[in-house]
């Protein structure tokens, strides 16, 4: 058994590696051959990393240092060649060696790309973990009591708070938020807080409290819709009927048996969700001025610095991989059924 | 024709006994929706003994599930209106708490159902699901619970207990999740054991034995056992008495031998007719009822019945106009039905006994 389990670990891992093969290919085509093939030429491109005061010939210099000039190929081979054993780069004065996993150097500011991210995925984690066990908690709970609440006030009004909650923009509940509880009330920090100077857990809390329940509230409302949804099947199921016949109490059959087997979707979505956050939650970080990794792909994007894209875009896509993966083999421990296949 | 009319052989029923065991009278079981009142179980009594099996027997929409379920108090709250009595061993439940039921359930009462697969929880073992159900009223470790379950699974007849006992439902083939739904049923010795139709869902070659544990554990055990069911097949040897239900009424309710030698009602007689016989020569077709179970929020007039009888022109009139109540007939043979008893006789010794 557990070798069957490993050998389907290392299989899904290579498929990983591939995937994310075709991944930065698919970026790096978007960023470099849709310009060239709408006619731009290599100085084109470099023109854009260079002041406006540039000359012809030091737009040409830059194209050929940045290496624009190469076929596209050979520009991909270098860049897949770095992540795989490091790169030298060549910025004048200087050689300076990138380790592997080497994500290049930034245009613009010429700093290597993965330190910047590494930098960046503390704050990005800190959003995304908060406001995952809120909503987890919070949207559960609330998709349980109106199951079994089904067509009261209560589950009407939490549906309608679920509907808002999916409708409503980020940037306008954050505003929202921010404006009553920050600048309004002063109970929370402004945005721009960052997690990462918080001086104790609570200061951390403190800091991070609006970004959390704005985000949560997003995602609130669909896991409470979903849970509802999930509850209302399976408190129907004959098992639950078999579970009150054998005399349980009312709240082991909805815990134990009820939200037991609902959870099972859930947790697919969560790892998804989770993952995708992980990448970057570009519109709360913007919103509250976090410096995570959606802030960071939103300048580099702004900027056309493509090692930066590029290097986000990878990480984010590494997320979502391994959180696929993870909620795959998980649900083999959930789901006695998918084990023994 | 009028019950005032009623032959003399007619008397006033008085077989449900208040100080039964099992004591159900006048069971009503009414589902208010918008279309209409559904009227389930419609005015249902009987009552049974220790060591005693009832068969339920009709059609799918009968009421004869509705009936265990809210013995059970299995209905939800406020989905069903139940009014009427039911006694359990001087216990009276309609109208006891909620909480009063539930301590009952599993211990003193106890349920198997149709389809073993869905009955059970996919994400539990089959160990897991008894040792629930025995803790729940043993105050008992995990471990105690553990080798009752073991012993429990030995006594049904599962193959090596000690380790199926950690095996998924959906490793059990459908008679040993059968089985052990029984185990789990009886893990608690209860003194009453619903079993609505415990072998439907089952190969034929299965049913034979699950009917045989049955009745083997009900001897052990010397509980009250109901059994539902639209195979009167499946009651013919089990059950002691057999209530044969229609539209939420009682039909018929005789001993087994009575309704099997000497079936009175028209409904009875479809569904005998309808049972194939291999002891016989296939000289004959079955003989099916004809027309479709009536439905519960418009119950015919009259004798619900009347509208597939195919001697309800025999009645006068009555069996459209006028309810026929249950009266008993003969010593414990209790019968709803507007046709004379002379009219019975001939049609039963004529038209009906020869061609079953």
């Amino acid at each position: 058994m557990p070798t069957t389990v490993l050998t389907y670990i290392v299989r899904r891992l290579i498929g990983a590696v591939i995937l994310l093969f075709i991944v930065s290919a698919v970026v790096f085509s978007i960023f470099f051959l849709i310009p060239r093939a709408a006619g731009a030429s290599a100085d084109d491109l470099a023109s854009r990393y260079v002041g406006k005061s540039a000359g012809v010939e030091q737009i040409h210099q830059t194209a050929v240092k940045l290496g624009f000039t190469d076929p596209i190929y050979v520009q991909y081979g270098r860049f897949a060649k770095g992540i795989v054993v490091g790169q030298d780069y060549n910025y004048g004065p200087a050689v300076e060696h990138c380790p592997a996993p080497c994500l290049g150097y930034s245009f613009i500011t010429q700093n290597p790309v993965l330190p910047d991210l590494l930098d960046r995925l503390p704050v990005t984690l800190s959003l995304a973990a908060g406001a995952a066990v809120l909503w987890l908690v919070g949207g559960v709970s609330i998709g349980v009591i109106s199951a079994l609440k089904r067509g009261s006030a209560l589950d009407r009004a939490s549906m309608s708070v679920a509907l808002a909650g999916v409708s409503l923009p980020i940037f306008f509940t954050g505003l929202l938020t921010l404006s009553i509880f920050s600048y309004g009330l002063g109970w929370t920090a402004p945005g721009g807080a960052n997690p990462m100077d918080a001086t104790s857990p609570l200061d951390w809390a403190y800091r991070m409290i609006l970004p959390w329940i704005t985000l949560a509230f997003l995602f609130a409302a669909a896991y409470a819709r979903l849970t509802r949804a999930g509850m209302l099947e399976t408190m129907n199921e004959d098992y639950i009927r078999t579970a009150r016949a054998k005399g349980l109490r009312e709240r082991d059959v909805v815990v134990k048996h009820g939200l037991r087997a609902a959870l099972t979707p859930i947790l697919t979505i969560f790892g998804l969700d989770l993952g995708l956050l992980l990448g970057g939650a570009i519109l709360t970080e913007t919103t509250f001025s976090l410096p995570g990794l959606g802030q960071y792909a939103v300048q580099a994007i702004n900027n056309n610095d493509l090692p930066k894209v590029l290097g986000v875009t990878l990480l984010g896509a590494v997320f979502i991989i391994m959180a696929n993966l993870i909620v795959d083999l998980l649900y083999a421990v959930v789901d006695p059924r998918v084990r023994t296949k | 024709m009028s019950t005032n009319a009623a032959p003399p052989d007619r008397i006033p029923q008085d077989r449900p006994k208040a100080d039964a065991f099992l004591h159900v009278k006048d069971l009503r079981v009414h589902f208010p929706t918008d279309d209409g009142v559904v009227k389930s179980v419609d005015g249902l009594s009987f009552s049974l003994e220790r060591g005693q099996t009832l068969g339920i027997v009709g059609e799918s929409g009968s009421g004869k599930s509705v009936t265990s379920l809210s013995i059970m108090g299995l209905h939800a709250e406020g989905t069903a209106e139940i009014s009427g009595q039911v006694v359990l061993d001087g216990d009276s439940l309609v109208g006891a708490s909620a909480e009063h039921v539930r301590q009952l359930r599993g211990k003193k009462m106890a349920m198997i159902f149709q389809d073993p697969l869905s009955a059970m929880h996919p994400y539990y073992t089959v160990g897991h699901q008894i040792i629930e159900a025995y803790r729940v009223h043993n105050n008992v470790s995990k471990q105690v619970a553990r080798k009752h379950a073991i012993e429990m699974l030995d006594r049904v007849g599962i193959p090596q207990p000690t380790s199926r006992v950690d095996d998924y439902p959906h490793q059990f083939s459908g008679g040993m999740r059968q089985r052990a739904m029984i185990a789990m049923a009886l893990s608690c010795d209860p003194e009453l054991l619903i079993a609505d139709e415990p072998t439907t869902a089952l190969d034929v070659t299965v049913q034979a034995q699950i009917l045989d544990l049955i009745r083997d554990l009900q001897q052990e055990f010397n509980s009250a056992v109901i059994i539902i069911t639209h195979d009167l097949g499946v009651v013919a040897e089990l059950a002691d008495d057999i209530l044969v239900m229609y539209a939420g009424r009682v039909v018929e309710y005789a001993s087994a031998h009575e309704i099997f030698t000497a079936p009175q009602h028209p409904y009875t007689w479809g569904l005998l007719g309808s049972m194939p016989r291999l002891d016989r020569e296939r000289a004959e077709r079955l003989m099916p009822i004809k027309g479709t179970p009536p439905s519960l929020i418009n119950v015919p007039s009259g004798c619900p019945f009347h509208p597939r009888c195919s001697y309800a022109h025999l009645t006068g009139g009555a069996s459209e106009t006028e309810r026929p109540e249950l009266v008993e007939i003969t010593p414990r043979h209790n019968l709803a039905c507007h046709l004379s008893t002379q009219d019975r006789q001939r049609i039963w010794e004529h038209d009906i006994k020869p061609k079953l």
